[in-house]
């Protein structure tokens, strides 16, 4: 399957279409370049066979080099495991191209997006609000992720607008950005009918550091560290994608024993953030028992990681080219021996929490997010998966899960149950999938080399334990970053949170925000 | 309820196979910690927190020692949802031009006396940020910062004995 494939198909619905270049970049990105007047439909037209949802949508400064900013499209497809790229380039003066979001909802934020960070304009997206630079604190027409912004220039300051929901007794409860609990901030604005959500609008944007930006003009090898910062219960996920990318841009193949230590931190990442969710639907039922017992699975996997790597959160142990600690005779061991407690206190966890028939009536059929919804907005990764699409990168891209047998969890109800049960499955499934990889580490280490890097680019992925966390990285010719795109689960999935939430009453807006449980930083950036 | 009731007698106290050292060190530094929260905060020292742009990972550190292992609030320290009942602010993250109002706000609604903690490399110079276009950086620049508590993220046991040292020394 390469891009004459995909041409040939999109050539069945556009009879007279033309691309200006079709590359295959890597072995898993193909790479398509057309002209403006036709992105949109090339998009469209991918959006509907693949079947895909857009995972990026991201503009590109190359002002200097051509006189153009470039605006990418990625969509993937998951059957025969291919990353495709649209990509076209818009003329510099008077910079706009015509909107996707409203035949494609999953453009809509990344759109957004565009327009606030580098002053492309969408034309035909109906809402043109910014996100992450506050109108609060951040004047228009400052576009920080263009090449030649050096400091904000004051211009006057506004007001962020939200929806408004009219009608007799319709009421608005604002919460946020400081939350009563330890948590990140975020500003949740609900229009309220009696008891009833009717409209949910979530307003992000706080924890914005300016990451993408800080990105460029690292060398790859230091920006690995950043990459690990962007979300913090994500750490080695960020550190896995950024790296794949910087190894596909340099060439470099990592040896079979690295592959199966990232698949082991992978897995033990989303092992104590699955414990740890579950934990947190307990707590915001006030079922303080079983939380507890979740929070001393969370801390022993927390251990766990601390005697592997020194580290709790798996922070440095990445590097490009593989990973920089091993696991030796003895930590088989103690992986062995934690995992075998850990299960244990699991199951336990499990039953708990199924044996309680009033926890049971509080998660079931709350929050429900149908297919159709979730399919329409581009959602991903867990949420995506409780829904009943069936979406794992684990799956479709497996490496290593190939040999483990991975098998992919889903569930039909979309509620909150689902979710939870989900985090059920997949724990248990992460316990065989650490034992299987920790079995198979064989004793050739890697020898190290040291990347050389080029002009290039290239998309970093990998299946976090919210979803998908994609990487694009662009670098020069002297390996410096020019150009680092993150998208974050978080972000398709955000969308879905307002629209599970309709229908139900505030008080359970806990229990569906930590079932979705998406991160604020990731998303924000 | 049976089950749990059952479990309970099964099982004993869960706490007891964890790492003695940990159990010790927490035990030991926790002891003193209340002996002075108890001379100088009559019983409870209460926090706020507020992120102003973590990642993510110092929340759960604090989140983690308040679980059954660590259980800060056993020695008297306790999180409390509202600044108005806070004798502290304990700040994470680099300060993002976004949530830098919503910091003053929060440390001005708190009754006095109130002094500032921070948490983790980046509220103390913006630590891997600090060159951002939207980060203020540091917090002892904006609020009296009274004790910073490094690491990244600091783990729960830092986060007591920092805590504890501050409280010796004043």
């Amino acid at each position: 399957m390469g891009g004459t494939e995909i041409i040939s198909s999109i050539k069945k619905i556009l009879p007279d279409f033309t691309a200006l270049l079709v590359e295959q970049r890597h072995p898993d990105e193909i790479f398509i370049k057309v002209s403006p007047q036709i992105f949109k439909d090339t998009a469209l037209v991918l959006h509907k066979i693949l079947p895909s949802p857009v995972m990026m949508l991201f503009a590109v400064d190359e002002r200097k080099l051509g006189g153009v900013f470039t605006v990418n499209a990625v969509f993937v497809h998951l059957k025969q495991a291919q990353w495709i790229i649209v990509s076209m380039d818009i003329p510099q003066e008077d910079p706009h191209f015509d909107s996707l979001a409203k035949n494609m909802h999953s453009a809509t934020l990344f759109e957004r997006e565009i327009w606030e960070m580098f002053g492309i304009e969408p034309k035909g997206n109906p809402d043109l609000r910014r996100m992450n630079l506050h109108d609060e604190v951040w004047p228009p027409g400052n576009f920080p992720l263009r090449k030649d912004f050096k400091e904000m220039q004051a211009r006057g300051l506004s007001e962020f607008k939200f929806n408004k929901v009219e009608g007799v007794g319709i009421f608005e409860v604002p919460v946020g950005p400081v939350h009563a609990g330890i948590i990140g901030p975020g500003h949740f604005h609900f229009s309220v009918a009696g008891e009833p959500i009717v409209n949910l609008e979530i307003r992000l944007g706080f924890t914005h550091r300016g990451v993408e930006k800080l990105f460029e003009g690292k060398p790859c090898v230091e920006a690995i560290r950043l990459a690990e910062c962007i979300s913090g219960d994500n750490s080695f996920a960020y550190s896995v994608a950024f790296a794949i990318a910087a190894e596909k841009i340099s060439g470099m193949l990592i040896s079979e024993h690295a592959a199966y230590l990232r698949g082991i931190f992978l897995e033990l990442e989303r092992m104590y953030n699955h414990v740890n969710d579950i934990g947190g639907m307990a707590t915001d039922v006030g079922f303080s028992f079983p939380a507890a017992y979740a929070a001393l699975i969370k801390e022993a996997i927390l251990q766990l990681n601390e005697k592997l790597t020194a580290s709790r959160y798996l922070k440095k142990v990445n590097v490009i080219g593989g990973v920089s600690i091993d696991i030796d005779e003895s930590k088989k061991t103690i992986i062995f021996n934690s995992l075998e407690k850990i299960k244990k206190d699991f199951e336990e966890l499990i039953k708990i929490l199924n044996f309680s028939v009033s926890f049971m009536d509080r998660v079931d059929a709350t929050g429900t997010l149908i297919k159709k919804t979730a399919q329409d907005l581009g959602i991903v990764g867990l949420v995506a998966r409780a829904s009943g699409i069936p979406t794992d990168l684990r799956k479709y891209f497996p490496g290593v899960y190939d040999q483990a047998k991975f098998k992919m969890m889903t569930q039909e109800g979309g509620d909150v149950l689902s979710r939870l049960q989900i985090r059920f499955s997949e724990f248990t499934e992460s316990c065989r999938l650490i034992e299987e990889f920790t079995r198979k580490l064989n004793d050739c280490r890697h020898t190290q080399v040291n990347p050389v890097f080029k002009q290039a680019s290239a998309l970093g992925y990998t299946e976090g334990w919210r979803g998908p966390v994609l990487c694009w990285l662009k670098t020069d010719s002297n390996g410096l970053i020019q150009r680092c795109k993150i998208v974050d689960p978080s972000t398709h999935n955000w969308q879905g949170l307002s629209y599970a939430v309709l229908g139900n009453i505030i008080p359970d807006f806990p229990l569906c925000n930590k079932s979705f449980n998406l991160s604020y930083s990731g998303n924000d950036l | 309820m049976i089950y749990i009731l059952k479990n309970r007698i099964l099982k004993g106290i869960v706490t007891k196979n964890i790492d003695p050292g940990l159990v010790s060190n927490v035990e030991s530094a926790g002891r003193e910690l209340k002996t002075l929260i108890q001379r100088r905060f009559s019983r409870s020292l209460s926090i706020r927190q507020v992120d102003t742009g973590s990642c993510g990972a110092c929340e759960s550190e604090i989140i983690a020692a308040n679980n059954p292992i660590y259980d800060l609030q056993r020695f008297g320290i306790s999180f409390v949802a509202s600044p108005r009942h806070a004798d502290a602010l304990l700040v994470t993250g680099p300060v993002s031009k976004n949530m830098f109002l919503a910091l003053k706000k929060t440390y001005d609604a708190m009754p006095e006396p109130k002094f500032v903690i921070t948490c983790g490399d980046c509220p103390r110079d913006g630590g891997l940020f600090k060159d951002s276009y939207y980060v203020h950086g540091a917090v002892k620049d904006i609020l009296p910062v009274l004790l910073h508590i490094p690491g990244c993220p600091p783990s729960p046991l830092d986060i007591i004995q920092a805590l504890l040292t501050f409280l010796q020394k004043k």
